[in-house]
């Protein structure tokens, strides 16, 4: 036997995140071998994020989860805080949805999960395992190639994450700029589940998310984060590299700075750092999608930047391209065709689906926050906490007074034409986002 | 609490050999010595007296930062092997 025949399956998945698993169960219920490569000791062992998982995207890959994978708590109050030097205002949306929830979830806990259902369901799983290449025969992909020895397959799925070194090797995108992706760095605080719910508001099991603007990051394109765990704290940020780079920050002091604000501190007071993490966001968006398939290869997840940062959606976006290119390979292999037409069905799906159509909707987001930032990300944010410091400020000072001052400074220290400059912004982002 | 506190509570198997390899001498060149500041774990530090770029591999947490910054594009990054590098538990 050749190697060819003796390492041969039909799929082979590279990466066991949300988009690997998906892709892989998927195969597996179909009936067909697939194995899928993590590189880590488990699956979730190298992933980090917020973060919250969604109910209805991940019962579409596994329907009963919620009986008995290990969520920590169940989302009901989204609070977005706009912080000032040491003021803040929160705008807070409460409501407890059974029907759709959010879960916050621990990536050690979660993936490893998701993955030993995979394996319930057919997949075989190596673990500790690099691929280090694709194997390439007449310009199709035939394989991967590890550290150990190389496997062969009809099709191979990447799902490699953000670093995504394989779509780079067969050139399905260029290098990843410093604007197209935030770096993501995290804490996870130690705190008594009764002290959770006091300091946030809960009762048992339910959860809290906060996303927070400005702070350390003041008109800069990077935003803060809070999810409550079972019993724990998550406190992290996700910042535009180039936007690191300009302004000669190291992150895990930007975070420093952002848990010292008066509004943060209080709720993670006392508790003990249990990790300290990092991980990066590909936040490029609908313009910085690479090449989604090829000649047996298909791309799936952060690997494809599928990331609608707006929304905080990751997770989902990568489950659903998962299953896509997973119902994808099912069919080819039906077929017998690997053909880069037979794979293309892929991105036809894809385009289908939400997760095109909201990162379509948003193709102009990066661009525009890009060119913006300074008073979206800053002056505006500077001037809500303004208004509520002038508004709640008792000081004898007569109130059409204040009011005239507030408007006055609020066109003066902007000017005229940048204030036109960002309705301009916004109308064409509103329009492209709306209308096309 | 420092960086180094942090990274205290960080789960690690390093391996003896680095998967990240500047390039030394084109980092000779780089004003900027961007990694050593946008590195999340501090891998990277500036020995000035031996103008030489020092590599703490072993704290790496493998989120890609520097090979995406480095703007002498001469940084050969790579995973660690297959059973070496970070394990996050809380990820």
């Amino acid at each position: 036997m050749t190697d060819i025949e003796k390492n041969k399956t039909e799929v082979i998945v590279v990466g066991g995140g949300p988009a690997g698993i998906a892709c892989a169960v998927t195969v597996a219920r179909a009936g067909h071998e697939v194995i899928l490569i993590e590189r880590g000791s488990f699956a979730g062992s190298k992933n980090v994020f917020g973060g919250a998982i969604y109910a209805q995207p991940t019962r579409e890959i596994f329907p009963d989860f919620e009986k008995e994978a290990p969520v920590e708590r169940l989302n009901v109050e989204h609070k977005f805080a706009i912080l000032g030097e040491d003021d803040s205002t929160v705008i807070s949306y409460r409501r407890k949805d059974t029907e759709n929830p959010s879960y916050s979830v621990i990536r050690g806990k979660f993936d490893r999960w998701m993955a030993e259902q995979a394996k319930k369901e057919g997949v075989i799983i190596v673990e500790e395992t690099v691929v280090r290449e694709l194997l390439i025969k007449d310009e199709q992909v035939v394989g991967v190639k590890t550290e150990l020895e190389d496997y062969y397959a009809d099709i191979v799925v990447l799902a490699d994450g953000v670093n995504s070194l394989l779509a780079k090797q067969i050139g399905f995108r260029k290098k990843i700029e410093p604007k197209d992706v935030a770096l993501s760095v995290k804490e996870v605080y130690k705190l008594d589940k009764e002290k959770i719910n006091e300091r946030f508001n809960l009762s048992d099991d339910e959860g809290c998310i906060y996303e927070i603007f400005g702070g350390p990051m003041l008109g800069m394109l990077g935003l803060g984060f809070i999810y409550t765990n079972r019993e724990s704290v998550s406190i992290g940020l996700g910042i535009g590299l180039d936007e690191l780079c300009e302004h000669n920050l190291k992150p895990y002091e930007v975070l420093d700075k952002l848990k010292s604000h008066p509004t943060l501190a209080p709720l993670i007071k006392d508790g003990e750092l249990l990790e300290y993490s990092a991980h990066l966001i590909p936040e490029g968006g609908y313009k910085k999608i690479p090449t989604l398939f090829g000649a047996g290869v298909m791309i799936a997840g952060d690997a494809a930047m599928l990331v609608n940062n707006l929304h905080w959606e990751g997770t989902n976006l990568a489950m659903i391209s998962g299953k896509l290119a997973g119902e994808t390979a099912v069919r080819a292999l039906a077929c017998g065709d690997f053909s880069e037409n037979m794979l293309s069905r892929y991105q036809k799906e894809l385009e289908n689906s939400f997760v095109m159509k909201d990162l379509k909707t948003y193709r102009n987001l990066m661009d525009e926050a890009h060119s913006r930032n300074d008073s979206f990300m800053g002056y505006y944010l500077k001037e809500v906490n303004g208004f509520f410091k002038m508004f709640t400020t008792v000081d004898s000072i007569p109130k059409r007074e204040k009011y005239r001052r507030f408007i006055f400074d609020f066109i003066k220290k902007r000017n005229i034409i940048e204030l036109f400059k960002d309705a301009l912004s916004a109308v064409k982002l509103l329009w492209s986002i709306l209308i096309k | 609490m420092t960086l180094d506190d942090k990274l205290f509570t960080v789960k690690y198997r390093p391996d003896e050999t680095s998967h990240l390899k500047p390039d030394f001498e084109m980092c000779k060149t780089c004003t900027s010595k961007i990694c050593t500041v946008i590195c999340p774990a501090k891998v990277y530090e500036w020995e000035e007296a031996e103008k030489k770029l020092t590599v703490n591999f072993e704290n790496c947490l493998e989120c890609g930062a520097c090979r995406i910054a480095c703007e002498k594009n001469c940084l050969n990054w790579e995973y660690p092997k297959g059973n070496k590098g970070v394990t996050f538990k809380n990820g």
